[in-house]
């Protein structure tokens, strides 16, 4: 059954439609990527699944519960949203680590506020020594053991978008999205953070990965989503969307990718 | 001897008259410049617009003449008289008028630090479930500060200065204190005041610098 269901999202901004109708499902622990050109929307859609953006039309539906429904506006009161955003997890192109916080800082942080906030409203919360560990422990899967005490400026790229990752998770999210998540590294330091990506997909993390790196979006996704112009243009398996893609605009886009060094 | 020694102690107590001013003036400017920055920047266009307004209009005349104004005006308008009477009336009034007029200052230092943190670290703090509210605290305001200090290092130093300023309406600030003395053909209490404001920007250089260094543990 699908835990994640899109239908018809738009998006306008101004007088350029950035979303034309996006529709599509994502099962339980698969990961979809979405590729396609610069301006296609692919970012647009990912913001507006983590409400970052609204949808003009559309909803969206994470495990039966409509989350968004652009002609229902007792789905988007703001202190709702807070809440339905949890379902998401979300991974910056740039980061957007907190500065002024140790990295273990950054793990916590956001757990730390939900914890107290759920300790007034249900009387129960898990103690800062749970939450400690299991920061300590997402930083393990991410290879960062002996960087809890560091700040992010002391980091590397790669190093700072694996602490990234590791906050994103730290609150569990149903749905962790990716948004280009090595364009600002420099290549040698993209290998290690799609590892982690990779081994995440192993351990069949629900994932939405937008991203330029074709040999890794056949390599780790289950579903590859093709995008142009704000329309999905051609979606299925890596094998046939990179092996036989039916569409004549896939396969210039494609082609172009594959001709870049 | 004694005399100059009675004149550097009547310069000392009314130096203290011009710190007064100048801590007042921080303690509820700084607050109220906020709440400035805050309607500036609000999505409500009517309030961004009035509050925009009001701060061309301070930054925009001199503070010498809000001061005058602000002290004055009741009383010409038949308002009675809300700052009641004599030196602590004058002194109510040079405070409000340095308060409302720093604080508009500072509300643009304010506004140009809050919008100088990128958009990135407050969605990033609501893609974690965080409040407006705690982003602004937990997350943006740090930022915020760390970004001004340098602004607020040169404000803060030219209030103590403007301070003497409040002489206009016969607040007996240091500099008047000196005058007094020209007029009797000594100058030199009036060069002296010079070693008061440098002593005390000194000190403020120090613990601006002292901030800075605090936070110099994370970079932005």
């Amino acid at each position: 059954m699908a835990i994640l269901e899109v239908n018809d999202i738009h998006k306008r901004f101004g007088a350029a439609e950035v979303l034309k109708g996006i529709s599509f499902s994502l099962e339980k622990g698969s990961s979809l990527a979405i590729i396609g050109s610069s301006g296609s929307g692919k970012t647009t859609l990912l913001r507006c699944l983590n409400f970052l953006e609204k949808p003009d039309r559309g909803r969206i539906t994470v495990q039966d519960e409509v989350l968004f429904d652009a002609g229902d506006p007792g789905t988007q009161a703001e202190p709702e949203i807070r809440k339905k955003r949890l379902n998401f997890g979300l991974v910056f192109q740039a980061f957007h680590l907190f500065p002024q916080y140790t990295v273990l800082k950054n793990i916590t942080l956001a757990r730390e506020l939900l914890e107290k906030e759920r300790q007034k409203t249900q009387g129960t919360s898990a103690p800062q020594k749970e939450i400690d560990a299991d920061a300590a422990a997402l930083l393990a899967q991410m290879g960062l053991v002996g960087k809890e005490k560091a700040y992010p400026h002391q980091l590397s790229g790669g190093q700072q978008q694996r602490v990234a990752i590791a906050r994103a998770l730290a609150l569990k999210p149903k749905i962790l999205c990716f948004d280009e998540p090595t364009s600002a590294l420099d290549p040698e330091l993209t290998g290690e953070v799609l590892q982690v990506v990779r081994s995440l997909a192993n351990k069949k993390t629900t994932m939405v990965i937008v991203t330029h790196e074709m040999a890794f979006a056949r390599d780790v996704a289950d579903h590859i989503l093709f995008m142009d112009e704000g329309l999905i243009v051609e979606e299925g398996p890596p094998e046939q969307v990179f092996g036989n893609p039916r569409e004549e605009r896939t396969r210039q886009f494609l082609a172009r990718y594959s001709s870049e060094p | 001897m004694s005399n100059a020694q009675t004149i550097v102690s009547r310069l000392v107590d009314s130096f203290q008259l011009n710190v007064q001013l100048f801590f007042l003036t921080l303690l509820f400017s700084l607050p109220l410049g906020l709440v400035i920055a805050l309607c500036a920047m609000s999505r409500f266009k009517p309030l961004a617009i009035v509050t925009k307004t009001f701060v061309w209009m301070i930054r925009g005349t001199p503070l010498m003449l809000q001061v005058i104004i602000i002290f004055f005006a009741p009383g010409l308008l038949n308002f009675g008289a809300p700052w009641g009477s004599g030196a602590s009336a004058r002194f109510t009034a040079a405070t409000i008028a340095f308060i409302i007029n720093y604080a508009c200052y500072f509300s643009e230092i304010f506004r140009g630090g809050i919008q100088g943190v990128p958009i990135g670290q407050t969605e990033a703090g609501q893609v974690l479930g965080m409040t407006r509210a705690q982003i602004f605290f937990k997350v943006t305001l740090l930022q915020v500060i760390k970004r001004i200090l340098p602004a607020m290092s040169n404000e803060v130093i030219t209030l103590i200065k403007d301070t003497s300023l409040a002489r206009i309406i016969s607040i007996k600030e240091i500099i008047m204190m000196a005058q007094e003395y020209t007029a009797q053909g000594l100058i030199w209490p009036l060069f002296s005041t010079g070693l008061f404001f440098l002593v005390f920007v000194g000190l403020l250089t120090i613990i601006f610098a002292r901030l800075e260094k605090r936070l110099d543990y994370f970079r932005v």
